[in-house]
């Protein structure tokens, strides 16, 4: 059993930076987290820790319940892969993946047996003898793994493993990663930066920024449910749109005023949880697949308007156009069938029912 | 024309065949291959009137007799072959290089170490003082040396004075002379291992020792599989070119033993020295200075074979 546990973690430079500010997380056993956020948001400091290259300033962390703050990386029992791989580049593929266990001292035939196990998962077999500047990226991608792998830690740190690979070997790696986790069900946390690689990719994903924890959850929960701006900015390809506008009563019905002439009327099953927020400045925050072209306006809480596109993006599977309301730059999805295109004024619908409310003060989601 | 030849006046040729010579010779001249040879003809003259002349003439000059008016073959050679003193400066040669390179490179491995583990503003001020014995000209600092442990003034026997320790004659004595000399070579020269290594230690990325400290690698396990290997080729680079240049050292020893006590300490230079410029048998002095490259010729090609292969391997 290999928990990760953190407890009020915390990271600082020169006192002055503080890279990482008391984080909470439990990582249960055979879990798949990724860590997600922007550049500087402290999830690969996060994974330093875990992993013992970086000392902690203040908190606690264990490793299937042993306080490791004080245990060097080499007592941890984790395997790391890196952004670049970081392979022996005197040493043989085989030699690379065999390296950890000569070091503990496992006999030869274990170690050709543990070695030749993953090379057959990861399909490398026949490389074992090269050198890694014979190899591609993603044959030194999958050497990283292997070595990772027949070391059988209790933990897998992976910091940003696809970043150096094309677009296309990403995803086919992306697919590799998660076939690897299915079969040795080892602990795992994922560094990466990149949205889509977490969702696809997690079993639970964390959003960082700024050195904090945003949210923690399943993919799809912090895509539907969304707790505050930057989850609801940061998760999502394209980003949500967020349109500022002021809650406010007209007659008995709550309305979103975005402009003068554009008030959106509130879903009467959200009156009473935004009712609090009544003559507040607010976000209304909609994803691009609920503004569509025209489809059902009878639908309750569906709201009509006419969109001056200014981009149209055609994607084979959706078009994706751009326009403004009120000065502000949205995205929509539409139906590929429907005739777009720029500088012309397209009938859309705006599906309510899926709108988050967004106090403009704090910034936490209504 | 009587040959039945065409018939091109000799006027007409008179004016035109210097013009297609000239045209020949403009195009020969304006040739990339042309114009490198040319760029490089300074260079070449330089290497062959400095270096190719001088060791063909000192080839020449040691199967002279003494006086340089007899041709007598290999006579220097086999007379300093059987020559005890010339057993002595062989050796002395050998230990003094190899010591001295040896000490040199560990030194300089251990402190590059050392000063990549300094961050920042400290590194710089400690590189900056260790490199301070490399900058001061070798006689002036072997004269600081001499005045040390030379036997009138010597300030390190003052010092064990102090401590109820008994006078060592220093230079006199045929070992710790060998060891002083050896020694003041190695405070001369570990600054230029040590900036080598640094400057090569810092390419080494950081996450091979991070790889190697999760692979479970203790510090001496990551020089012993990381740094080492990945320093190979810089250190054959630098112990070869140190042991050409330890090998031909003359100042260090000319100034703190002159070759005592009883020959000693003399290496080929300052034997060669005092054969043929103090004791006016130039074929001889030649003869012994030409002892060195065989030697060096050797370690070159097996050290320069194992920095191409490797090179080859990419690493």
């Amino acid at each position: 059993m290999a928990q990760v546990t953190l407890r009020k973690v915390s990271k600082s430079y020169d006192q002055h930076v503080q890279a990482v500010k008391a984080i909470d997380l439990d990582i249960a056993d055979e879990e798949f987290v990724v860590l997600v956020g922007p550049s500087g948001c402290g999830k690969t400091t996060t994974l330093r820790m875990i992993a013992g290259l970086e000392e902690i300033t203040d908190g606690e962390i264990s490793i299937a319940g042993e306080l490791v703050n004080d245990v060097p990386p080499r007592d941890r029992d984790i395997a790391m892969v890196f952004q670049n791989y970081a392979l022996y580049p005197h040493m043989t593929v085989f030699d690379n993946m065999a390296f950890g266990l000569k070091l503990r001292k496992f006999p030869r035939a274990e170690i050709k047996q543990r070695v030749d196990e993953a090379a057959r998962i990861l399909d490398i077999g026949t490389l074992l003898a090269r050198k890694p500047k014979a190899l591609s990226g993603g044959q030194r991608q999958r050497v990283a793994m292997g070595r990772a792998i027949v070391r059988h830690p209790k933990v897998f740190l992976f910091d940003e493993p696809l970043s150096n690979l094309d677009a296309k070997l990403r995803v086919q790696m992306r697919t590799e990663i998660k076939k690897v986790h299915q079969a040795v069900r080892t602990t795992t946390v994922y560094v990466t930066h990149d949205q889509v690689e977490a969702m696809t990719l997690a079993d639970r994903v964390v959003v960082m920024n700024h050195g904090v924890i945003e949210q923690v959850g399943p993919p799809q929960e912090l895509y539907h449910n969304p707790l505050t701006r930057f989850v609801a900015g940061f998760i999502g390809s394209p980003a949500m749109n967020f349109v500022p506008c002021r809650l406010e009563t007209v007659g008995n019905q709550l309305m979103l005023r975005l402009t003068d002439e554009i008030r959106l009327p509130v879903p009467s099953s959200r009156v009473d949880r935004y009712s609090p927020y009544k003559d507040h400045n607010v976000l209304v925050g909609i994803r691009p697949e609920h503004l569509t072209e025209l489809k059902d306006p009878a639908k309750p809480n569906v709201v009509r308007f006419d969109a001056h596109l200014d981009v149209t993006e055609p994607m084979g599977m959706e078009i994706m156009v751009h326009f403004r309301i009120n000065g502000t730059e949205l995205c929509g999805r539409i139906d590929p069938s429907v005739r777009a295109e720029a500088g012309e004024i397209l009938p859309m619908s705006a599906d309510l029912n899926h709108m988050h409310l967004i106090d403009a003060d704090t910034g936490r989601v209504v | 024309m009587a040959d039945g030849t065409t018939g091109i006046s000799a006027d007409a040729l008179h004016g035109f065949a210097p013009s297609v010579r000239r045209g020949g010779l403009r195009r020969f001249a304006q040739r990339r291959s042309t114009i490198a040879v040319l760029m490089c003809l300074p260079l070449i003259a330089l290497i062959a009137g400095l270096v190719v002349y001088p060791f063909f003439y000192s080839i020449y000059l040691s199967m002279l007799s003494r006086d340089a008016t007899r041709f007598i073959g290999l006579f220097n050679y086999r007379y300093l072959l059987r020559s005890d003193t010339f057993d002595l400066v062989i050796f002395q040669s050998c230990f003094f290089a190899i010591t001295a390179v040896f000490f040199k490179a560990l030194i300089g491995f251990i402190l590059a170490h050392v000063m990549h583990n300094i961050s920042g503003r400290d590194q710089r001020i400690w590189r900056g003082l260790l490199l301070i014995p490399w900058v001061i000209p070798p006689a002036l600092s072997t004269l600081g040396f001499w005045w040390m442990l030379s036997g009138n003034y010597s300030a390190v026997n003052w010092i064990l004075g102090q401590f109820g320790i008994p006078q060592v004659a220093w230079l006199s004595n045929t070992w710790t002379a060998r060891l002083w000399v050896a020694g003041v070579n190695v405070w001369y020269g570990t600054p230029f291992f040590m900036i080598m290594y640094l400057a090569t230690l810092k390419s080494v990325p950081d996450q091979l020792y991070e790889a190697a400290a999760i692979d479970g690698a203790t510090w001496l396990q990551k020089i012993r599989f990381i740094s080492l290997p990945m320093l190979r080729n810089i250190i054959s680079i630098t112990v070869l070119f140190s042991l050409i240049v330890t090998f031909a050292n003359f100042d260090i020893v000319q100034i703190l033993t002159t070759g005592a006590p009883a020959d000693t300490t003399h290496v080929f230079a300052t034997y060669a020295f005092q054969l043929g410029i103090q004791g006016g048998n130039i074929s001889l002095g030649a003869a012994v200075s030409l002892f060195i490259f065989p030697i060096l010729a050797v370690f070159s090609i097996f050290i320069l074979r194992g920095v191409g292969r490797r090179a080859r391997e990419g690493m």
